[in-house]
C-alpha cells in the first residue's frame, strides 16, 4: 500500500513576471488515478502553475509534494525523472526525423553506448502505439502527419515516460472529434492504470465528461476546487470570470442589405473548386464543415494570400482581381488566420505595432512620414475599445495571453476599415470571457454593415453567430442553410456529404 | 505599468552602461584616450565600418544576412577612382575620358554598388533562397567584378576635388564623420518614422504575419538589400577618397566587423530588433576597444582575442535578457 492520498500537492505557490503577478499563493492537490481539471480564463495562471510543477519555471515561493514527499524540481528532466510529464499546447515536433525518434530523443536505446539502436526504438514505439491503440507507422517523418497525429505522438511520448501524472494542455484543440474520443480513451485507460491526468481545455463538454475533480484559478488565485459532480457549466463560468455570464452567444438581429461580397465559382486547384456565394452588409455567413473541408483555403484564396485558379470575386458589385493581401486590404478585405501564432502575431513586436501594422498609411503626415504619437493614440484607443489587457502599449505582444493577442489582432483589422471581415476559428484557443466578446465583437461589426465571413469548427458558435451558414464538404459547398432552420443535425449531414 | 524596477531600466540601456564604463576605465588608465583629438580619430577610424553596421543592422532586422559589403566596397572604389583620376596622370585607366562632375562620378559608383544589392534582394524576395548563401554568392562574384575591371591594378592620382571629400573637414569635424552622423540619422528616421521602417521589423519579427497582414514582403526585401549595398558604397567611395586610390582588394572582412558591431548594438538575428541607438553604441564599442588598447599599447592581437569575446558576449547576455521574461 502507497501511504500517501495525493499523488501531489502544491501549496501557496508564488510566481511573478516583470509587471506580472501570475501566481498569487495557489494551491492544488492531486489524488492519484482521476483526471484533474485546471479551470480558469487564458492569464488565469494555468499554464505558469504546470510550468511551475514541470520544473521549467522556478516558483518564487511555495512547496511542491510529490507522493507525499517534497521535491524541487530544477529543469524538466528532473520532473521526467520523478514520473510527471506534460504535453504542450504547442507542439514542437522535429519535423525531419522519424516518429521512433521523436518518441525517444534524447533517451534513445543504445548499441554499446554510442550507436542508436534504431529497430529496438521502432519496435518500442510499436509497442506503445498499440498499447494505446494508435496507428501510426513509427518509420514515418513526423512532418508528414497530420497535426491530430502529432499530437497522438506527443500523448504517447508522455506515456511513455511511465508517469504517474501526466499533464495535458489544451490536447484537443486540433483533434476531430473522432480523434477526441480516442484521446478519452487513453485516458480512460491511464486512470485505471493509477496515472493522474491535470486537464486544461475550455472545452466544457469535455472536462465534465472527463473529469473527476476541477480547480478553478482566476488572476493567479486559487478560487475552487470541487468534484466535477458538484458543479454545472453555468457555475462553473461564474467561478471562472467572476461574475456570471447568462449569455455566451450574444445575438442581435441586424439589418441585412445589399450584397458586399459575391463569389462565384471560385476554385484553387485541387483544394476546392465551384465554390459560389453572397455575402451582404451586415450579415454573418458562417462557413462550417469538416476539417480538411477547404474552408481555411477558400478564405485564403479570397484574401489573395492563395492563387486562385478559376472563378471570379466581386466586391460590391464590380469583379475585382486579388492578387495579395496587400490588394486586399485596398479593396475592404480583412482575414483574421486561424494560427494567430505563426501568421497572426509579430511576437516580438510591441501590442502596438502589431495594432497599427496594417494601417501605417492612416498616419503618413505631408511629408509622408509617420506620426507616431497619433499612432500610439490610436493603438491604445482601440486596445481600450477593444478590452485588451496589456501592461502596456509597448509590452511585446507575445507576452499577452491569446484572448488578449486575439483582439489586438482584430483591433489591427478594425484599423483597416475592412467592409468585409472574414475570421478563420476567431475564438479556438480562448477563454470563455474573450470568447463572448469576440462574438459581441463580430455581432457589433455586422450591426456596423459590415458583411462577415466565419469559419468555425465549433457547432454551438457557428449556429448561434451566424445568419447563414455555408457548409462545405471535401472542397465543394454541400449547402447554404439558413441559420433559423439549421440544427446540429443538418450541419453535420451537410458536412458530411449526405445532403446533395 | 507606471512603475518600473532599477532591473528594467539597467537591462534596457545594458549596453550604453558598457560603453559608459569602457570610457571612463580608459579615461582613467589614459590621459590621452579621451581628448578631442583622440575622439575625432576614433571616430574617423569606425566612420567606414559604422557605415557598414547601419546598412548591415537593417537586414539583420529583417532576419536576413548581407555578406557582400565588403565587395561593394571594393565595386564602389574602382568605379569611382577609374571615372574620377587626375587628368594631369599619365597613365589613367580611361585616358580619353572627359572631365565629368564629381557628383556624376560618384553617382555612378553608387549605382555600380548599389546593382549588386539589387540582385542580393531580388535572389532572396523571389528565388526565397537563404540571405547568407544569396549574399555569399554576390560578396564573391562582387569581388571577381572589381578584379577583373582593375585587372588587380590599383588606380592612383584621383583628382583633388574627389579627395576633398574623404579628407576635407567642416569645422573641426572630417567631412567622413559627418557622412556617418548623417546616415545614422538618417537611418533613424527610416526605422522609427516611416512605414520602410516598420515594415522591416514586421517581417523580421514573422514574415507570414507580415504578409498577411498586407506588407509587400517582395519589394521591401528589395529595398532592404538595395539600403545595405547603398551604405557600403558610401563607405567604398569615402575611403577611396581619403586614401586617394582605388584598389579592388578593398575592404576585405569588414563585412564582419559591421556584422559584429551591428550585434554587439542588439540587433537580434531571430530578427524584429534593433535600434538605432543600439546599433551607435555597438560601432562604439568596438571603436573604444581598438582605439583604447592602441592608446595604451596593447598588442593588437589581444585586441582582436577581447572583441571576439565581447561579440558573443552581448549576444549571450541578450539572450539571457530574453530567457528571463
Amino acid at each position: 500500500m502507497e501511504k500517501y492520498t495525493y499523488v501531489l500537492q502544491m501549496k501557496g505557490i508564488y510566481k511573478s513576471f516583470p509587471g506580472v503577478k501570475a501566481l498569487n499563493g495557489v494551491d492544488i492537490k492531486i489524488k492519484p488515478g482521476t483526471v484533474h481539471s485546471l479551470m480558469g480564463e487564458n492569464g488565469a495562471g494555468k499554464s505558469t502553475l504546470m510550468k511551475c510543477l514541470f520544473g521549467i519555471y522556478k516558483p518564487d515561493e511555495g512547496k511542491v509534494f510529490f507522493k507525499g514527499e517534497e521535491v524541487k524540481f530544477n529543469g524538466t528532466l528532473d520532473a521526467l525523472n520523478c514520473g510527471i510529464s506534460m504535453i504542450h499546447q504547442e507542439l514542437m515536433p522535429i519535423r525531419d526525423r522519424t516518429v521512433a525518434q521523436n518518441v525517444w530523443v534524447g533517451r534513445e536505446p543504445m548499441y554499446y553506448g554510442i550507436f542508436t539502436d534504431d529497430k529496438k526504438m521502432e519496435r518500442d514505439t510499436k509497442e506503445l502505439f498499440d498499447r494505446l491503440n494508435i496507428d501510426i507507422d513509427p518509420r514515418e517523418p513526423m512532418g508528414s502527419l497530420t497535426i491530430a497525429k502529432m499530437q497522438l505522438v506527443e500523448i504517447a511520448k508522455a506515456v511513455s515516460y511511465n508517469a504517474s501524472i501526466v499533464i495535458m494542455d489544451e490536447p484537443t484543440s486540433a483533434l476531430t472529434e473522432t480523434e477526441t474520443e480516442h484521446l478519452f480513451r487513453i485516458i480512460a485507460r491511464l486512470k485505471k492504470q493509477g496515472v493522474a491526468i491535470i486537464y486544461i481545455s475550455h472545452k466544457m463538454n469535455e472536462i465534465f465528461r472527463i473529469s473527476d475533480e476541477i480547480t478553478v484559478l482566476r488572476d493567479g488565485q486559487f478560487i475552487h476546487s470541487a468534484p466535477a459532480s458538484e458543479l454545472d457549466s453555468a457555475r462553473l463560468i461564474s467561478l471562472m470570470v467572476g461574475r456570471d455570464m447568462d449569455q455566451l452567444f450574444p445575438k442581435v438581429i441586424h439589418p441585412i442589405n445589399d450584397v458586399v461580397l459575391k463569389v462565384e465559382d471560385l476554385a484553387c486547384g485541387k483544394l476546392f473548386s465551384g465554390v459560389s456565394f453572397e455575402v451582404r452588409r451586415g450579415e454573418i455567413m458562417g462557413v462550417a464543415g469538416l476539417v480538411g473541408a477547404g474552408r481555411t483555403e477558400v478564405l485564403e484564396t479570397i484574401f489573395g494570400f492563395r492563387k486562385k485558379t478559376a472563378g471570379k470575386v466581386y466586391i460590391n458589385g464590380k469583379e475585382v482581381d486579388i492578387k495579395s493581401p496587400n490588394d486586399a486590404i485596398d479593396h475592404g478585405v480583412a482575414l483574421l488566420t486561424e494560427d494567430r501564432r505563426s501568421s497572426g502575431i509579430i511576437p516580438v513586436l510591441s501590442v502596438e505595432s502589431n495594432i497599427t501594422v496594417s494601417s501605417l498609411k492612416k498616419y503618413l503626415n505631408s511629408f509622408k512620414l509617420l506620426n507616431t504619437k497619433k499612432m500610439k493614440d490610436c493603438a491604445i484607443e482601440f486596445s481600450g475599445k477593444l478590452n485588451v489587457k496589456t501592461p502596456g502599449i509597448d509590452t511585446r505582444i507575445e507576452n499577452l495571453s491569446g484572448g488578449n493577442q486575439q483582439k489586438a489582432l482584430v483591433a489591427r483589422w478594425l484599423l483597416t476599415n475592412p467592409e468585409i471581415l472574414m475570421v478563420d476559428e476567431p475564438t479556438r484557443g480562448i477563454d470563455v470571457g474573450a470568447k463572448a466578446e469576440i462574438h459581441t465583437l463580430i455581432s457589433d461589426m455586422a450591426g456596423e454593415g459590415k458583411a462577415i465571413l466565419m469559419v468555425s469548427s465549433e457547432m454551438q458558435e457557428v449556429l448561434a453567430v451566424s445568419d447563414k451558414i455555408l457548409v462545405m464538404h471535401e472542397g465543394k459547398v454541400s449547402g447554404i442553410i439558413d441559420s433559423e432552420e439549421a440544427d446540429q443535425e443538418l450541419v453535420m449531414q451537410y458536412a458530411a456529404g449526405l445532403h446533395n | 505599468m507606471s512603475k518600473r524596477s532599477f532591473g528594467y531600466y539597467i537591462d534596457k540601456y545594458s549596453i550604453y552602461l558598457v560603453l559608459l564604463v569602457l570610457v571612463v576605465f580608459l579615461s582613467i588608465l589614459t590621459p590621452s584616450f579621451l581628448t578631442a583629438t583622440n575622439m575625432m580619430n576614433l571616430f574617423m577610424a569606425e566612420s567606414a565600418r559604422g557605415l557598414l553596421a547601419i546598412g548591415v543592422a537593417f537586414c539583420i532586422i529583417a532576419k536576413g544576412i548581407d555578406l557582400s559589403l565588403g565587395s561593394v566596397i571594393a565595386v564602389a572604389s574602382v568605379v569611382s577612382a577609374s571615372l574620377l583620376q587626375d587628368p594631369s596622370y599619365g597613365s589613367r585607366m580611361f585616358p580619353n575620358l572627359p572631365h565629368i562632375p564629381v557628383v556624376i562620378g560618384i553617382l555612378l559608383a553608387l549605382m555600380a554598388g548599389m546593382l549588386f544589392g539589387l540582385i542580393n534582394g531580388l535572389l532572396i524576395a523571389y528565388t526565397k533562397i537563404p540571405p547568407f548563401i544569396a549574399t555569399l554568392g554576390t560578396m564573391t562574384a562582387a569581388r571577381g567584378a572589381a578584379l577583373l575591371y582593375t585587372n588587380a591594378y590599383p588606380i592612383p592620382e584621383l583628382r583633388p576635388d574627389f579627395k576633398i571629400l574623404g579628407q576635407g573637414k567642416i569645422g573641426f569635424v572630417p567631412n567622413i564623420v559627418l557622412v556617418l552622423v548623417f546616415f545614422l540619422a538618417l537611418a533613424w528616421v527610416t526605422l522609427n518614422k516611416t512605414r520602410f521602417g516598420k515594415n522591416i521589423y514586421a517581417i523580421g519579427g514573422n514574415d507570414v504575419a507580415a504578409k498577411v497582414a498586407g506588407i509587400k514582403i517582395e519589394k521591401n526585401l528589395v529595398m532592404i538589400y538595395v539600403w545595405s549595398s547603398m551604405l557600403a558604397a558610401v563607405a567604398g567611395i569615402l575611403i577611396t577618397a581619403r586614401s586617394g586610390s582605388g584598389i579592388a582588394s578593398l575592404g576585405t572582412g569588414y563585412e564582419l566587423d559591421g556584422i559584429a558591431a551591428a550585434t554587439v548594438g542588439g540587433c537580434s538575428h531571430n530578427g524584429g530588433v534593433g535600434k538605432v541607438g543600439g546599433i551607435l553604441a555597438g560601432i562604439l564599442i568596438l571603436g573604444v576597444i581598438n582605439n583604447g588598447l592602441l592608446v595604451l599599447g596593447i598588442s593588437p592581437y589581444i585586441q582582436q582575442i577581447v572583441k571576439g569575446i565581447i561579440i558573443v558576449g552581448a549576444v549571450v547576455f541578450d539572450m539571457r535578457k530574453a530567457n528571463r521574461r
